[in-house]
């Protein structure tokens, strides 16, 4: 018997491609850079992503749907590779400096970044349960090296490790989710699951529920949502700051990501169960991130809870399954991108020789010794919070609406509430950096470098220019979300 | 009784006393040699079900690839004393609890396999086809080509980050 060999679109995977080989080429490349001059292998990698970012552009309304139906690109799946290219160029501009200075500069480091990144990219383009699983185990393992980067550093090792165990349980969680699903759909694909739970009536079918149950908490270790959130805040501790900063941003993303589309457009028919789950999630999330935050004094582990409570803004957005809150999930992530990663930067600023710069005590005069970099940080914290004139504050509207319009007005009440608190612990830093004693004159001024510095202005315009002008970016979310109209 | 029968009660006989033997032993080593033998009885057991690629897949993965791993670490914590640390038993009631849920839950497999009459009848048709290698090799390579690709990657990946990992801190 002969077997006809599929011709797949193979324009629709261009960006993954790129990608693919990108990473490819940097692991060759490495090998004819001296030790101490890998610095070039980073700026390959910053150019290649960049010339990535630009080629995804392209497929902005280009709609295809290739591999026998498991590989979509539409609007929603190219507007969140921005998300990860633009993390990814960021990270390795924050990176250039601060691996040398950790005296960890290796040129596997953006390629592993590249192969974490391609993952992502699948896991957004999937439309079948086992393309997710794949594009998150080839996420996952790059980042598990990466949070361990620092390897001789006791601190990334266990940072790595517990990483690695938790994640490494959970995806066998999130793999018995999609057997049971098969279980009783007979099929991995999204579209498919979708019209067979409509043909034999299944919204109500408890295995199915249980698979709903698994699959939550398998994306929800890298959303880092309650109850699945105890390993972010050391693995942000230890991790090196620079993928502390994409971590925080990116693979939140490409989860994110999934969960929307297996919620809305797999098991769309089961929104009332999960709507009931992911509201008591979203309330716990939010309420642990901000109570927890405010009691630390490392500002790693401080935005480690709050990055977690984000993800329960954030799940406002599913929650609320209408275009509203999806596009406003969508144009969070940016504005999460731009804020977080500024912050982080900031951070990566005050590591001097000698010095790690991760306390709140090390944030005291800042405005002295350095006013720029206090002031940008001021305008992440207002964003983090959700003040105007910020993105932060658009994001967070855009979700709170959806979240009203949507009849759930406790849990904005619950989101309120908990920015109050955001507000206490953000406003620590803003109040060491301005009003703390500036350290002696003995401990060199932070200084960041030309990448650094780059990175945290271009983050900080974008911050403020789309709190200022949101309307663009929310108008390119609201029709990334167009995807998810029929199932709305 | 034909003979792919008798060797198959022969294989199953087999691998059941290995299974025990490699629970009873005192000396990981040991115990380690049988559960390879008993992972060779199990191909052997695929073998005459007519499943030859889960078969080499068993021998190369299992009795291949996992046992070294698990002979290194033996090898690595080795001294004298610690081979013969006596296995504990203080888990037993839990391990029984497991052992009687996972005896139950094939037995309820075993039971509806005889109930319906036709289960796997799709794999039949599809066998007499052609051979279990071939119908695996088509789907991966037509329908589940995609995440075949990427599963390169993965491990593409996940070699870098382990070489990345151990090297270094050898050169340290």
């Amino acid at each position: 018997m002969t077997t006809v060999l599929p011709v797949p679109n193979l324009a629709a995977i261009g960006p993954e491609i790129l990608v693919t080989v990108l990473a490819c080429g940097l692991l060759l490349v490495d090998l004819f850079i001296p030790k101490d001059r890998k610095r070039a292998v980073g700026i390959l990698a910053l150019a290649g992503t960049v010339v990535t970012a630009l080629f995804t552009m392209r497929y902005w309304n280009y709609s295809a749907t290739t591999f026998s139906g498991m590989f979509v690109v539409d609007n929603f799946a190219v507007i969140f590779k921005e998300v990860f290219l633009f993390a990814t160029a960021i990270t390795i501009l924050i990176s250039l400096r601060y691996l040398e200075i950790e005296k960890v500069s290796l040129g596997e480091y953006y390629a592993l970044m590249l192969f974490c990144t391609l993952g992502m990219m699948v896991m957004v383009s999937a439309a079948d349960l086992v393309v997710i699983y794949i594009g998150l185990e080839t996420m996952a393992l790059s980042v598990y090296v990466l949070s361990g980067f620092m390897r001789f550093n006791v601190k990334s090792s266990e940072a790595a490790l517990k990483y690695f165990l938790v994640g490494v349980f959970i995806s066998g969680i999130l793999l018995y989710g999609i057997a049971l699903t098969y279980g009783v759909v007979g099929s991995t694909n999204l579209n498919a699951i979708a019209e067979t739970i409509k043909l034999k009536g299944l919204k109500d079918n408890p295995v199915l529920m249980i698979a709903m149950f698994l699959l939550a908490a398998g994306f929800g270790l890298e959303i880092a949502m309650a109850p699945f959130h105890f390993w972010a805040p050391d693995v942000y501790e230890g991790s090196p700051t620079p993928v502390t900063a994409f971590i925080s941003v990116a693979p939140k993303a490409a989860a994110f990501a999934a969960l929307i589309r297996v919620f809305v457009v797999g098991i769309g028919l089961m929104a009332p169960h999960w709507q009931v789950l992911l509201w008591v999630i979203a309330a716990l999330t939010m309420t642990i991130g901000n109570v927890t935050a405010a009691l630390q004094s490392n500002v790693k582990r401080m935005l480690a809870y709050s990055s977690i409570a984000h993800a329960g803004y954030m799940l406002l957005g599913i929650l609320a399954a209408n275009t509203t809150g999806l596009a406003g999930v969508a144009f969070y992530f940016f504005a999460y991108a731009f804020m977080n990663m500024g912050a982080f930067g900031v951070i990566i600023l005050l590591r001097r020789e000698g010095i790690v710069g991760d306390e709140v005590d090390d944030f005291k005069g800042l405005a002295h010794t350095n006013p720029m970099a206090a002031l940008l940080m001021v305008v992440f914290l207002l964003s983090l919070t959700g003040i105007p004139p910020t993105a932060g504050f658009i994001g967070k509207f855009l979700l709170f609406s959806a979240a009203i319009k949507a009849g759930f007005y406790w849990l904005v009440v619950i989101a309120v509430l908990n920015s109050v608190v955001s507000l206490f612990y953000y406003f620590r830093i803003a109040q060491a950096m301005y009003m703390g004693e500036a350290p002696d004159s003995s401990i060199p001024r932070p200084q960041g470098a030309p990448s650094l510095t780059v990175a945290i202005a271009i983050v900080g315009i974008l911050t403020l220019f789309f709190g200022i002008y949101p309307h663009h970016l929310v108008e390119l979310a609201k029709a990334s979300v167009t995807t998810f109209i029929p199932f709305l | 009784m034909n003979w792919a029968n008798l060797f198959f009660d022969l294989f199953a006989v087999i691998v059941v006393i290995l299974s025990v033997i490699t629970i009873t032993r005192r000396n990981a080593v040991h115990s380690a040699i049988a559960l390879m033998m008993a992972f060779v009885g199990l191909a052997a057991i695929y073998v005459i079900l007519g499943a030859e690629l889960l078969a080499a897949i068993q021998v190369l993965v299992y009795a291949g690839g996992v046992m070294a791993l698990m002979l290194f670490v033996i090898m690595s914590v080795k001294s004298d004393e610690q081979n013969q640390v006596k296995q504990t038993h203080a888990q037993t009631l839990i391990a029984a609890f497991v052992g009687v849920l996972f005896v139950v839950e094939i037995g309820v497999t075993v039971w509806m396999g005889f109930l319906y009459k036709n289960t796997g009848a799709l794999a039949k048709s599809q066998l007499a086809a052609m051979g279990n290698t071939e119908a695996l090799g088509t789907v991966l390579f037509t329908k589940f080509l995609f995440p075949f690709e990427v599963a390169s990657v993965l491990l593409l990946a996940a070699m870098v980050g382990a070489i990345v990992l151990a090297k270094y801190k050898l050169e340290r």
